[in-house]
């Protein structure tokens, strides 16, 4: 092969990788914002094709617990919103049967689920706590929610808000948490109720919760995943 | 798998070079892609590792290190997340796809080291680091390099595995059980990063000594008058 006709061939092969740089779109800052949310849109899907709905969280012993006095207490905001406990209730909107307030003795009434899980925080850390309370499909079974509906969308004392697919919701190690170790949920912590979602990172686990929606379209998704945080982040 | 071997006749009427195609584009295309990926794994990896810089626990907090904000990307946590679950697609999708070719392709002899290389790696490895006498090079890649290049891809498969614990030990509650818990899991992720690192500057010194050859084949497969008879 002669010289030139070898440069040429060398050339046609060079020209193979020139898809490679269509990645430099990552590089304008119009067209990353929207590419690196298809990426995040795109794991959200994979995670909910991975999540198995009958699959535990991995519990553990009492001696395994992280003391209580080291359980992070993480809030975006206050740690403390000053619920008023006595005029506290749960209000349940949407597609249920029986909308209304719930006293948190009707939710207490339901049966209940003690259950030692791993908590992560997006962060990278993690904690081990032992959580109790009512499952959360007990309690949707107990207010009627339609068995068809998608998501379920929580409001707080502090303006966080939070969603759950319903294959989560209905999670058997879902739960709506009124104790932490056995005892009454601290103020730090969520008083009265919070959620404790041992398939779900940290930020999922909304506190204070004073607003339970059921629907079938995603109306509000989350604080964090408004910030460009992940959805569905199942563990 | 016999090598495509090519003569060069020069317009000047010197000798004519051989050249080898040593690189079938998949192994090409793969390696920036995988490159690129790599960088962005590392980068926005770092950003995260900021949230929360140590492996201890959260009460009291002893960070390990101060990781500069410079040599990482994403900007803050949420925003090295999307870059992390979007490139870690494109690394594991140009691995598999590496990986398949090369076994489908039966092509990995050329890179896989084997039990007939373990001779060959004392006297390479002596050259390169005590002044040794050179050895001759008999194929592309010289035992050490195999030797490196099978751990590189070995380790590209454990950030894969150990990143799957990290972030979903629920689902993959084995994976994650495997590496000890799922702390443990995210140690085992931050080492396995290291590891290639220390890969990639490696090879990274080598291509700056003496790989303009090799970086040339790596950009359009061949290689012109190679240091190996090619066969």
């Amino acid at each position: 092969m002669d010289e030139r006709k070898f440069k040429k061939m060398n050339r046609r092969e060079l020209l193979k990788l020139t898809p490679l740089v269509a990645l430099g779109a990552f590089a304008l800052p119009k067209l990353r914002e929207p590419l690196l949310k298809e990426g995040l849109v795109f794991s959200d899907w994979a995670s909910g094709k991975l999540f198995r709905p009958g699959h535990l969280a991995t519990t553990f012993t009492d001696s395994e617990l992280t003391p209580f006095a080291k359980f992070p207490i993480n809030g975006y905001d206050v740690d403390d919103p000053g619920v008023i406990f006595e005029n506290w209730s749960l209000t349940v909107s949407g597609a249920v049967q029986k909308p209304g307030d719930y006293k948190l003795s009707d939710i207490q009434s339901l049966p209940k689920k003690r259950q030692n899980t791993r908590h992560i925080c997006v962060e990278g850390w993690d904690v081990i706590g032992r959580f109790g309370g009512t499952p959360l499909s007990e309690f949707l079974k107990f207010v009627g929610a339609d068995p068809a509906a998608r998501f379920i969308t929580v409001q707080c004392a502090d303006d966080y808000y939070e969603s759950l697919d319903m294959a989560t919701a209905m999670h058997p190690q879902t739960l709506l948490c009124y104790e932490m170790y056995d005892q009454p949920l601290t103020r730090e912590h969520g008083a009265p109720l919070r959620l404790t979602v041992p398939t779900k990172i940290g930020y999922k686990q909304a506190k204070y919760l004073t607003d339970l929606k059921v629907g079938h379209v995603l109306e509000k998704v989350g604080y964090w995943e408004d910030q460009g945080y992940s959805w569905f982040y199942g563990l | 798998m016999p090598a495509e071997v090519i003569e060069i006749e020069s317009a000047k009427g010197e000798e004519p070079l051989q050249a080898v195609h040593e690189h079938h584009w998949v192994v090409r295309f793969t390696h920036w892609l995988n490159a690129i990926a790599l960088f962005v794994m590392v980068g926005s990896g770092f950003q995260i590792f900021r949230a929360f810089p140590s492996f201890g626990a959260k009460i009291p907090q002893k960070d390990l290190l101060n990781w500069p904000k410079a040599f990482a990307i994403g900007g803050w946590l949420g925003g090295a997340l999307q870059w992390h679950l979007t490139f870690m697609w494109i690394y594991i999708a140009t691995g598999a796809f590496y990986l398949g070719y090369q076994i489908f392709s039966g092509n990995y002899p050329q890179v896989l080291f084997s039990r007939r290389d373990v001779r060959g790696v004392w006297p390479m490895a002596r050259h390169y680091f005590f002044f040794g006498p050179k050895p001759p090079a008999s194929e592309a890649y010289n035992p050490l390099q195999k030797l490196a290049y099978t751990s590189a891809i070995g380790l590209g498969v454990l950030t894969v595995l150990t990143g799957v614990a990290v972030w979903k030990p629920v689902q993959f509650s084995w994976l994650a059980w495997l590496m000890g818990g799922f702390h443990l899991a995210r140690v085992w992720h931050f080492l396995t990063m290291w590891a290639i690192l220390f890969f990639v500057l490696g090879h990274l010194v080598m291509v700056v000594l003496h790989g303009w050859n090799n970086f040339v084949s790596m950009l359009t497969g061949w290689k012109v008058d190679p240091e190996y008879p090619p066969r």
